[in-house]
């Protein structure tokens, strides 16, 4: 483990990677092992002297462990520092805070990038098919490490949130909370769709090389930007888009070209030139994968609420955004009624907001107080000050 | 305690210390606040407005965003000792479906409804042949959100069709005290403004009771049946 290295001043933030020895391999669903496993984490705060003050904060798709410091590849604040830090809901001077980069990413945890101690190559194709619980285990396996036994909350939202409904499924006695935000119980058709849009923009760029593009010396760069452009507008809303940009051109008339002609495009091409600077091809082919393999239900006998069967004692909060229509509403709702069917309390709120899929990482009052009115009350009912 | 609305302190009275409670149309969460502070129960909520359900957030209450048409659907039998509808009943679209629900949530229900048999209601259509404004039906027809009113009668009529036995019953009246009553006296269906009832499933093979005074206060008079 590498030393804690304060980043900020305002909270005590530290982190590093965590090497599990090849004794303690990674038992992965698909039946395989991985071995060495590291994980890359930052924490924020201090563990209390009765470590109830952990919360760990599970991370999106695309996200990382640079949750609330600068990123140490775009130097951009961290992608939930508008909720996490001084005086916002997840606070360093009250909880411990935690945020560890998911098997298969690309940010220190051991992914499809890292070496594979067998050919002394990157994983490349090599590197298991992972899932959310494989994602969810390594975690656990943290937080063990940490000499945390139960986390005051896990919180996370889209991809973050089914992490957070597998730790409630698959450690319910370590969870005192839980928060689900703009997620679903399983990767629709739809999901599904476009993932596969992603994936094979990113294998139909001929520096893939199979995969084996590290080794190569080459990167994917154009496959991987495409796969980027066309998630992206599945996290915004169509008013958001309209309301962002409309018709407006980059410049004075129209180029009678290819060229980027209109805002929208110029948007898209941006966000996808700067997302392959901090970010692996086969990292987002592995992590969506893992995301279309996700059905929660399909690991209880297709029942939801037995996957809840065992969290009676654990108090969830699921938020869903009204124009959030990559995990719709509807999601949210089968979530709690799965919840409700089990037993568990609940609290269940659709924030309205226009902003699309991509607001829980926004600033939406809502969710502000949202998160604030059940963690506090989370914080009493622990007993923590 | 004071300043709570004259239904909620009776409902207090009713619910016991630490028992699982599920408000349909909780509003803002006063009620589940006040059983949480006062009687020290699990409670849930379910409300339909955001304004609402941000509410009962801020509180720290545990409530869902929903319709109590169609979510309570969705809990599983007997998941609490009691379910609570204020207020709310003819508000429903399915109604009968609901109270049933309710009960079948639930141990016992504590309804309320406005009673549309009040002598004020009956002497409102009677004397101006327009629809009545009163204390518990504040709103003109045009704005009310109550779509299936009944009367005492109508209400201990459905209860018998659903099998439903009247544990409690007791009449309120906006800033006087509840007053327990008989719902099944034909005077009290022109007395009563807003009664509220504890209701409970039959049980196979036991007859009916009397309702008991389960609201603290003695009867003012002895209960005839």
């Amino acid at each position: 483990m590498t030393a804690q290295v304060p980043i900020t001043a305002a909270a005590e933030t530290g982190g590093g990677v965590w090497r599990f020895p090849a004794d303690r391999p990674l038992r992965l669903d698909s039946g395989a092992t991985l071995a060495p496993l590291e994980i890359a984490y930052n924490t924020y705060g201090r563990l209390n002297a009765e470590r109830s003050n952990a919360v760990l904060v599970c991370h999106a798709l695309t996200g990382d462990q640079h949750m609330a410091s600068t990123h140490p590849v775009t130097g951009k604040p961290g992608w939930w520092d508008l909720y996490v830090g001084p005086g916002r809901p997840l606070d360093p001077e009250r909880h411990f805070i935690i945020c560890s980069n998911v098997v298969g990413g690309c940010m220190g945890t051991t992914g499809p990038a890292s070496i594979d101690p067998a050919t002394g190559q990157p994983y490349g194709l090599k590197f298991p098919v992972i899932t959310i619980a494989d994602m969810v285990r390594a975690q656990a396996m943290l937080i063990e490490a940490l000499g945390i036994e139960t986390l005051f909350a896990a919180v996370g939202g889209s991809m973050g949130g089914m992490q957070v409904l597998q730790w409630a499924a698959d450690y319910p006695e370590k969870l005192f909370s839980a928060v689900c935000i703009a997620a679903a119980a399983r990767h629709s058709a739809q999901n599904i769709a476009f993932h596969e849009v992603g994936r094979q923009a990113i294998m139909a760029d001929p520096n893939w090389r199979g995969g084996a593009y590290l080794a190569a010396g080459v990167r994917p760069d154009k496959g991987l930007a495409v796969a980027r452009m066309a998630a992206h507008i599945t996290y915004l809303s169509e008013s958001a888009l309209q309301r962002k940009f409309g018709r407006e051109l980059q410049r004075d008339g129209l180029s009678w070209g290819f060229d980027a002609d209109f805002q929208v495009e110029s948007y898209l091409r941006h966000q996808g030139a700067s997302f392959v600077d901090r970010f692996d091809a086969n990292s987002y082919l592995y992590i969506t994968r893992a995301l279309d393999y996700f059905d929660l239900a399909g690991q209880f006998d297709g029942v939801l609420a037995q996957a809840f069967r065992s969290a009676r004692n654990v108090k969830f909060c699921v938020l869903s955004f009204s124009s959030d229509w990559l995990y719709p509403t509807s999601e949210s709702r089968d979530i709690v009624r799965a919840l409700n069917g089990a037993g568990c309390r609940a609290s269940f709120a659709e924030i309205v907001t226009d902003k699309g899929h991509d607001a829980f990482f926004l600033d939406e009052p809502q969710l502000d107080q949202t998160l604030r009115g059940f963690l506090a009350a989370q914080a009493q009912a622990r007993g923590l000050s | 305690m004071s300043g709570a609305r004259e239904d909620f302190r009776e409902i207090l009275t009713l619910v016991r210390p630490g028992a699982r409670v599920l408000d349909v149309g909780c509003g803002e969460g006063e009620l589940l606040e006040l059983l949480t502070r006062e009687k020290g129960v699990d409670g849930q909520g379910l409300e339909i407005s955001p304004e609402g359900v941000s509410a009962c957030l801020a509180r720290g209450l545990a409530v869902v965003q929903g319709d109590g048409d169609r979510d309570l659907d969705h809990f599983p039998t007997r998941a609490f000792d009691y379910a609570i509808l204020s207020k709310t009943l003819q508000q429903m679209r399915e109604p009968r479906h609901v109270l049933s629900e309710l009960l079948r949530i639930a141990e016992q229900a504590v309804v309320s409804v406005p009673n549309f048999g009040h002598w004020k209601v009956r002497w409102a259509l009677l004397s101006r042949g327009r629809m009545p404004e009163t204390g518990a039906l504040p709103e003109p027809w045009w704005s009310t959100p109550n779509i299936h009113l009944c009367t005492l009668r109508d209400f201990t009529a459905l209860c018998d069709d659903l099998g439903l036995r009247i544990d409690a019953c007791a009449s309120l009246a906006e800033g006087k005290p509840a007053r327990p009553i008989d719902p099944r006296q034909p005077i009290e269906n022109w007395r009563a403004e807003t009664a509220l009832f504890l209701l409970s499933r039959k049980q196979e093979g036991r007859a009916e009771t009397a309702p008991v005074d389960l609201f603290g206060d003695p009867p003012a008079s002895p209960r005839k049946r």
